[in-house]
């Protein structure tokens, strides 16, 4: 076999190598989808979304997990993403280029892909310890910190996408910064904020591990924000890690119903994107 | 001569020193976060930490009964099951990022491309059941037998697959950490091959190369260091997941040579007993493992950032 | 000639020929590419239509023309460059010392090894200056050991740049300059003494100096390589090459030797190109 033929064999052998590569993520993205959806559609039933969680070995729903979860994240994003927006706002439109917004860029960075189970241990420190009990009001404070770096980088890159010229012809008309920022530059961005609430709500909503020493859990009805709030998240680990099996049962119909959830957020927002930039594009 | 109203003008300049100051109290918001997390985790920690001193981080016993800790075990199954989860990620993640850049055909590009940034989306208590449910029972019933069989009486390797085949362990969390951490490999080596400029990648093929030389011989070296920043910031996540490796890591405060013998990781020590802690010691101790995991994470990922950054720079230069 | 999977390729040795002056007569040196009815397609729309001419061998011929009016695309043919793009598509007959390069039986690698390529951007690969010119011949893995040190340098040499790397054959090669990254390109396109090098505006992006010692270069390589050039620049058209084609929407309008086309060209397009009424 001379040269050549040895690299034609080479060459197709690491090819090969890249499509079974490929075939072993997409098999592993089936086996997951998979599983959830043949378990998790056999625990759903009206139940789910009409009773309580049940004691261990009783039949019951996830509606109070539902609501807690749906409460808490909620009050999260309203809490964490004006604030990540106003800052992803001064790094794009004030502090571009400054000392500080290089720091800050940085250091959001860092908290985009921190353990989350730190800021969970973060929150119980200054506020579970302050009040002397878990809470919802915690747990949805945990979720607002990791909402605030997602939508402060999603609001940074979205308002770096509108043109200058834009901004430019605002500040010709003598409008200062902030009324450039509220009249042309949040409407030209409109999509792009849109989608990266879409993307915040999406990534808080399957967070687990700071809700399990903020908001804890609570296996009734509860809509007290200050005393702990059952939630989805929470219950499925619960659940899951029990021996009884409707309990078992009952973590898979609610795993599926917080992948469904965040799959429709995430295409939604993908869809949102890509509309923006099929419409808006190049507009300079 | 355009007429300007005086207190119109006075009032939208009071606003835009409130909106500008807003704007910048929630960018400094951002670093006092940083600052609150180190501070409080150091405060918490600062019981344990003062009354074991150095030793926390170098001994293995873990007692509540006798308030005895030590970090040793934790800290082992976290670098281990990350070692596990990049040794097996980092190739397939190439492999496909390889895929989507150079051999796909474009139909399929988008679709797959979307299915593997969808799978990232999936939150990671998803992939800690189906690691239970699914892949432990798997893995205990096919795979470990047969490891435990042929490369157990192997001299040197064969002390890492030793013991009972418990389907839980450090190499079954390492293997779900795996596939957590695989979509976000993929997508990160795939945005670094991207950057790579055509006409860089013809002058290879103008040589006469083919396609996998091309590949090895100027897309991976020109990507050397946005390669290395995605590696180092999926470490980052991979050392400080939780809920994808406490279901499967069988939470045992011991450090075994074989993989398949359960153990614990930081996050996974802290999810599980954190609410049960009685004691200042106890709860002290396991902050302090959250320090731990905060420093080691914050080293981790500051060094990928950095390396991405340079990246940045550089793709948007000319070329 | 395709060689056969048993004889390497080897250096056709030719009797050296006096040097000719730019405009030289078309009937002195042999065909070496035979173009007949090549058309080109960007998915459907057509880029190139109907071209037919002959390119010969140790002799440097230009394409000048328009933006867009195929220049570069027909260079693209000729070492199948297109065919990493999968809407891209030739049809006709490209003949390079007889064999029909577009056929399916061709090795595509084969005949990027043989049918050289510099592009519009220097891009120099990133290792060392010695590892970017010796690439190649490693790739192909003819050459090794002291010869490959003696392959590299004679490609140093030819491409004018030896005396100013030679000290620094183990630098990054993105250290040099922009001229000097060009040359270095042009010294690993030659290193693996192709038979045709194809050279894509080669000096757009350089300053004058490192552009006429380029244009002194590819004097000299004459007699070595077929060469094509594809340029924007007319002068340096007339000052480099011995033959001109001239192409516009998509057409080779007309071909001849250089001292012809840019002073009494038959096509009256071709006469209002040169003159400055368009392009």
């Amino acid at each position: 076999m001379n040269r050549r033929q040895i690299r034609k064999a080479r060459n197709g052998v690491f090819l090969a190598l890249s499509v079974a590569a490929t075939l072993v993520g997409l098999a592993c993205l089936a086996a997951i989808l998979w599983t959830l959806v043949s378990n998790g559609i056999a625990g759903l039933s009206s139940r789910v979304f009409t009773e309580m969680t049940p004691p261990p070995g009783s039949e019951g729903g996830l509606l109070n997990a539902l609501y807690g979860s749906a409460v808490m994240t909620l009050l999260g994003i309203c809490m964490g993403s004006p604030i990540g927006m106003l800052a992803g706002t001064y790094l794009a439109e004030y502090g571009r280029t400054s000392r500080l917004s290089t720091v800050i860029r940085f250091i959001n960075d860092i908290l985009l892909s921190a353990p989350s189970i730190i800021i969970g241990l973060f929150i119980y420190e200054i506020l579970v310890v302050r009040m002397g009990h878990f809470s919802a009001i915690a747990g949805a404070v945990a979720l607002a910190v990791i909402a605030i770096p997602v939508s402060l980088r999603t609001t940074e890159d979205m308002l770096n996408l509108v043109p200058s010229g834009m901004k430019d012809a605002s500040a010709a008309l003598g409008a200062y910064p902030w009324r450039t920022v509220v009249s042309v530059v949040y409407p030209a961005a409109r999509s792009g904020i849109v989608t990266g609430l879409l993307l915040a709500i999406a990534r808080i909503s399957g967070e687990t591990a700071p809700l399990l020493f903020t908001a804890l859990n609570d296996q009734f009805w509860s809509t007290k924000l200050t005393a702990p709030m059952a939630n989805l998240p929470v219950v499925i680990f619960q659940f899951a890690l029990s021996p009884y099996k409707d309990w078992q049962q009952l973590a898979w119909a609610g795993a599926l119903i917080i992948t469904v959830t965040i799959l429709v957020l995430s295409v939604s927002a993908r869809i949102i994107l890509s509309l923006m930039q099929t419409s808006g594009g190049s507009k300079s | 001569m355009a007429i300007i109203d005086s207190r119109h003008a006075a009032r939208q300049l009071i606003y835009e020193r409130v909106f500008r100051s807003a704007t910048l109290a929630a960018a400094i918001l951002v670093l006092l976060i940083l600052g609150g997390v180190a501070l409080s985790l150091l405060r918490g920690a600062w019981p344990a930490l003062s009354h074991f001193g150095f030793g926390f981080v170098t001994r293995e016993i873990w007692n509540p009964v006798t308030d005895e800790y030590g970090a040793l075990a934790p800290i082992y199954g976290t670098v281990v099951t990350s070692l596990i989860a990049m040794l097996l990620a980092v190739p397939t993640g190439f492999g496909i990022a390889l895929f989507l850049t150079e051999l796909c055909p474009p139909v399929l590009k988008r679709s797959i491309g979307t299915a593997v940034e969808l799978l990232a989306a999936v939150p990671s208590i998803i992939f800690g059941i189906w690691g239970l449910f699914v892949l432990a029972p798997l893995l205990q019933r096919h795979v470990q037998p047969w490891l435990i069989d042929h490369i157990g009486p192997i001299p040197m390797i064969g002390k890492l697959f030793q013991g009972p085949p418990f389907g839980i362990g450090v190499l079954t969390a390492g293997v779900v950490l795996a596939v957590m951490v695989l979509p976000f490999i993929a997508a990160t080596m795939r945005d670094v091959f991207d950057t790579v400029p055509p006409m860089l990648k013809e002058s290879g093929y103008g040589l006469g190369a083919t396609t996998w030389e091309v590949i090895w011989h100027v897309v991976v070296p020109h990507s050397r260091v946005g390669m290395l920043g995605g590696i180092m910031l999926g470490l980052g996540r991979a050392l400080g997941e939780t809920m994808a490796v406490t279901f499967v890591i069988g939470n045992a405060h011991r450090i075994s040579t074989s993989l398949l013998a359960p153990g614990t990781t930081i996050s996974s020590s802290i999810a599980n007993e954190f609410t049960e802690a009685v004691g200042d010691l106890y709860t002290s101790s396991l902050i302090a493992l959250g320090l731990l995991l905060f420093l080691i994470t914050f080293a981790v990922i500051a060094i990928a950032q950095a390396m991405l950054r340079r990246l940045e720079r550089r793709a948007l230069s000319p070329l | 000639m395709m060689p056969s999977s048993k004889t390497p390729k080897s250096w056709k040795i030719r009797p050296p020929v006096a040097t000719e002056a730019p405009g030289a007569d078309l009937s002195v040196h042999d065909v070496k590419v035979e173009i007949r009815g090549l058309n080109f397609y960007y998915g459907a729309a057509q880029a190139l239509f109907d071209i037919n001419t002959t390119l010969e061998d140790r002799s440097i011929t230009a394409f000048i023309g328009p933006s867009g009016c195929g220049k570069s695309t027909l260079l693209r043919v000729l070492n199948r460059m297109y065919a990493l793009y999968a809407n891209q598509r030739a049809d006709g007959e490209v003949r390079i010392d007889g064999e029909d390069i577009l056929s399916d039986k061709v090795d595509v690698s084969e005949l990027r090894y043989r049918v050289g390529m510099v592009f519009q951007k220097p891009t120099p690969f990133p290792m060392s200056v010695f590892d970017n010119v010796a690439l190649g011949l490693r790739l192909a893995g003819a050459v090794r050991g002291s010869r490959l040190h003696e392959r590299v340098e004679e490609a140093l040499r030819d491409a004018a740049i030896w005396d100013e790397v030679k000290d620094l054959l183990h630098v990054d090669g993105r250290s040099l300059s922009g001229g000097q990254q060009q040359r270095l390109c042009i010294a690993r396109a030659i290193a693996v003494r192709p038979e045709v090098l194809l050279l894509d505006e080669p000096t757009a992006a350089l300053d004058p100096i490192s552009t006429l010692r380029i244009e002194e270069m590819l004097q000299t390589l004459r007699e070595k390589f077929c060469i094509i050039v594809v340029t924007h620049n007319l002068q340096q058209a007339a000052r480099v090459s011995n033959v001109t084609g001239f192409m516009y929407l998509g057409q080779l309008i007309e071909i001849g030797p250089s001292s012809k086309i840019f002073t009494s060209p038959s096509n009256r397009k071709t006469d209002d190109y040169i003159t400055g009424r368009f392009g």
